[in-house]
């Protein structure tokens, strides 16, 4: 048997996960609570599995890095929560959900996952509400939907503009339940550093207590990473300053094979750059697409005459404008995925529409979206004939009520009023479809490892649709491993504690030990930082929104030789056995620089453009479709999970073929 | 811009601490205030010194985790906001900056501007959930239709961010705003409404027993809180108190 036997059940796609549940192991109750778990990260993914495995009666041991399991970066999540519950009556469905996503990820994720993510997510929102997550509501006090992108209904479950901290405070709350209970060890400001492999099973992790210093050995009859995706890579990116991919990297280089890393989401809607000392950059919720029209001037005069200030982008006439992706997309308009809207943008920005002073920036404009709905206020509360400023007036009313708290935060940022005047928006990374390779258990190659959420690879394929990380997160978490790792565990039952003095952990600790020592005592002249925006800029520039063959070939090059200059000329100030933010970094940015490279052999090993992975060698030349990304389904429709073997650029690609019986393959079109 | 900067620096718990002061030229009005704080962490690595330690992770006010007591404000001078969206455009060249971490007996300084806010969590363990297993049967979530404005004053109190600046403010250095955002969200719900006199009395038992003080209705917490959590939280979390001190078992 192949290692990457992604152990689909077999039967029809309905029936699957049904079924599947039926037949796997269970653990007694008496048993469970022997059964040690370690969960590192505490996300939606983290939060919701470390949660529903004690409540089932496991000992859990949670670990994040940050001060509180509440300020995992899944907080930041701002638009929604997909749920095919169909309660707008629009026609939704587990299978239009299950179509959805297999279609916006360009055909590259793996069905059975995508149809049990789509059959359990009227459960979440469930499960959520009776947490007393406080969503959105109508008058009748019922559930509010929007829509997202890549969608024609309305299915997107909200809470404002802040639906991932909701839900993410919901699953705080479930694991706080646990950790008074004592069922949950919460393990704050601590960082996982390295696996630890006790006959070729998972059995624990080394982790860094970060005020303190110590390294610590936890053990544990499964181990579950839910660290989240590796979008720092860029450097700059919607992700918060700490995510990083340190768990997943570690792992992979214990055995886990790491799946199709060249896959990143280019958010369309971020707020653009504003300096070299910029630090992230901060997303606009896609559901600002639901009411915003994105567009450039038509006429190049216009674009010099607003870079230089003479021209407000309110004195040009609907005639002057080009709402670019209503005029390519007239099907989705201004809700086409993701993809599709990033790379619209940069089209017109490298054609040089660009509206601000670095050319790298388009419109968001929500002026009609403000007249329509101070009119339907209007008509509502019986005044006939107000005039335009009262429309005005009435609609940002509306506009608040609706986006209040992202409207506030472009503000603070930019010092632009985006009720007055059209938002600037440009892409930034944002999340990474690739990730930890997984089989329908969500086990890695490593038997008793597990990954769940942005860090596993399955769900989204090539492109994540808008509102789905959420759902994914949350499925994995509360619904699908709590499931399946009982599955594994049912033969561990007799094993009994695994001992931290097993030579192993103290050979993990003493290797981690020396990796952070040689950092102190490097007494280079850089810092960490100047190596990663370095890697940043390569990935940007060369691994970014488009790619080439000679791109590559050189992104290659220029991270390897930026590998070793970190590695012989970084700066780590302080001392290993304290609170030393930069060691931490130092680490993470050693990852990165591995990851980096693989990715960017990933990126050129799969000559076809899919979802968020754009080959300038693979377009389509004419036709209808010209200029728009070309896939290959006869030689890429696989997944490619890569194998440490010492060097990333070594990596030994294996590959997982994906087979289609429920969705018919064919193109993706938003036209 | 041109800067002088007094900052809070202390090696460990320990440590006594005390104000260092450094002098940072080019400063962009466009950066925030962390993006100041990193160009200054580049210069000290440069000089050769230990950078300064603070809190930060998502950068765009959400997760709470930046902190810094700033010119005497939790938060620094803007309002509705965290230090991670302060920007500089809100300070005047050549000015001097005082930065210090937040201060209360809740919150021990860890090292410089970074503190422990553990006590927040343990709070929230105390009682800060619904008690609901994750069985995927629970009923339909419209079966229980909800008034809208409850739904959103309940959406209101829990946008609270946890990053206790209402303590960092309260010159009792009191954790009121806080608790209250949290016993209101459930209050107002009916599924937190089972369990709402073993909440709010054993979140508030535990309130105390982390050494925050009590509340004297002087506001700041509501003045400095970046999420415009309102008192009206407090005087909810009270009703609720009494309510459950008369009828309660415990």
């Amino acid at each position: 048997m192949s290692v990457l036997d992604a152990k689909i059940p077999a039967g029809p796609i309905k029936d699957k996960w049904t079924n599947h549940k039926n037949a796997i192991n269970v653990v007694n109750p008496a048993n469970k609570r022997l059964i040690d778990i370690i969960v590192v990260g505490t996300g939606l993914a983290g939060g919701s599995a470390a949660a529903s495995l004690a409540e089932m009666g496991y000992s859990v041991k949670a670990f994040c890095f940050q001060d509180s399991p509440r300020r995992a970066h899944s907080i930041a999540a701002q638009g929604g929560i997909n749920a095919a519950k169909n309660y707008q009556n629009d026609g939704d469905s587990t299978y239009r959900l299950f179509y959805d996503t297999v279609k916006g990820g360009d055909y590259r994720a793996r069905e059975a996952n995508v149809y049990r993510l789509a059959e359990v997510s009227a459960n979440i929102i469930d499960q959520c509400v009776a947490q007393g997550v406080p969503f959105a509501r109508d008058y009748g006090g019922l559930l509010d939907n929007r829509s997202f992108g890549g969608v024609l209904v309305s299915r997107t479950f909200y809470a404002k503009g802040q639906t991932g901290q909701q839900l993410l405070l919901g699953a705080y709350s479930a694991m706080n339940r646990q950790i008074g209970k004592g069922k949950i060890k919460m393990y704050n400001r601590h960082e996982m550093l390295d696996l630890v492999l006790v006959d070729g099973k998972a059995r624990g992790i080394i982790a860094r207590n970060m005020v303190t210093g110590e390294l610590e050995k936890h053990s544990a009859h499964a181990v579950v990473i839910a660290s989240g995706g590796y979008g720092n890579v860029f450097f700059l990116s919607t992700n918060a300053m700490g995510s990083n991919v340190t768990a997943a990297w570690q792992i992979h280089k214990k055995g886990a094979y790491f799946a199709n890393p060249c896959y990143t989401q280019i958010h369309p809607t971020c707020i653009p750059r504003s300096g070299d000392y910029q630090s992230k950059l901060t997303l606009m919720s896609e559901s600002l697409r639901n009411d915003g029209r994105i567009w450039v001037p038509k006429n190049i005069e216009d674009v010099e005459g607003i870079r230089n200030g003479t021209i407000k982008p309110k004195d040009l006439t609907e005639d002057q404008r080009d709402y670019y992706l209503e005029r390519r997309y007239p099907a989705f308009g201004n809700l086409v995925p993701r993809d599709v809207a990033s790379r619209a943008a940069k089209e017109r920005c490298d054609a040089g529409y660009g509206v601000n002073k670095t050319g790298e920036a388009v419109y968001l404009d929500f002026a009609s979206a403000i007249m329509r709905y101070g009119k339907e206020k209007a008509t509502v509360i019986g005044e006939h004939s107000p005039s335009d400023e009262r429309v005005r007036e009435l609609g940002e009313k509306v506009v608040e009520e609706k986006y209040g708290n992202l409207f506030q935060m472009y503000e603070k940022i930019t010092d632009d009023n985006p009720y007055k005047t059209p938002m600037m928006i440009y892409p930034a990374v944002h999340y990474t479809m690739g990730g930890i390779w997984v089989d329908y258990n969500l086990m890695t190659t490593i038997p008793g490892c597990y990954a769940a959420g942005e860090a596993n690879f399955s769900d989204h394929g090539a492109n994540r649709l808008g509102a789905s990380a959420l759902m994914q997160g949350l499925a994995d978490g509360y619904f699908v491993l709590p499931y399946t790792i009982g599955d594994y565990l049912a033969s561990d039952i007799r094993t009994g504690a695994i001992s931290t003095e097993l030579p192993e952990f103290n050979e993990a600790l003493n290797t981690v030990k020396s990796r952070l020592e040689a950092f102190i005592n490097n007494k280079g002249s850089k810092s960490v930082d100047y190596f990663h925006k370095k890697l940043g800029k390569v990935m940007w520039d060369k691994v970014g929104m488009a790619r080439n063959e000679k791109g590559l070939k050189e992104a290659i090059q220029e991270i390897r030789e930026i590998r070793e200059e970190f590695y012989k000329d970084v700066f780590v100030p302080g001392d290993m056995y304290e609170l030393n933010p930069e060691l931490e970094k130092a680490a993470r940015v050693a990852d990165f620089l591995e990851l980096g490279e693989l990715f960017a052999n990933d990126a050129l090993e799969r000559n076809e453009s899919c979802g968020g992975h754009f080959r300038e060698e693979s377009a389509e030349e004419d036709g209808p479709q010209k200029g728009e990304a070309k896939r290959d389904d006869e030689n890429f429709a696989y997944v490619a999970a890569w194998e440490w073997t010492g060097d990333p650029g070594k990596a030994k690609l294996h590959k997982e073929e994906l087979t289609f019986n429920d969705i018919e393959l064919k193109q993706r079109s938003y036209k | 811009m041109k800067l002088t900067l007094k900052v809070w620096r202390q090696k460990n718990s320990n440590d006594k601490g005390k104000i260092e002061t450094y002098s940072l030229d080019n400063v962009s009005e466009h950066m925030s205030f962390l993006e100041m704080m990193d160009v200054l962490n580049e210069q000290l690595i440069s000089e050769g010194t230990e950078p300064i330690a603070f809190d930060h992770d998502c950068r765009e006010g959400i997760c709470g985790m930046c902190s810094m007591h700033i010119n005497g404000e939790a938060h620094g001078p803007d309002r509705g906001v965290t230090t991670c969206q302060l920007h500089m455009r809100k300070f005047k060249d050549g000015e001097t900056i005082y930065i210090e971490p937040f201060r209360a007996k809740g919150f021990p300084v860890i090292k410089d501007l970074v503190v422990d806010r553990t006590a927040f969590d343990r709070i929230q363990h105390a009682g800060g959930f619904v008690s609901v297993n994750t069985s995927g049967n629970t009923q339909d979530a419209n079966a229980l239709p909800i008034p809208k404005q409850d739904a959103d004053k309940a959406f209101d109190a829990a946008a609270c961010i946890g990053c206790g600046a209402c303590v960092a403010s309260c010159k009792n250095a009191s954790a009121m705003l806080f608790v209250s955002a949290k016993v209101s969200q459930y209050a107002l719900l009916p599924q937190g409404k089972v369990e709402a006199q073993r909440r709010v009395l054993n979140m508030v038992e535990q309130m105390d027993k982390e050494g925050f003080g009590n509340c004297t209705n002087t506001g700041a917490c509501e003045v400095e809180c970046p999420k415009g959590i309102s008192l009206e939280n407090i005087a909810r979390m009270n009703r609720e108190y009494l309510k459950a001190s008369i009828q309660s078992e415990k």
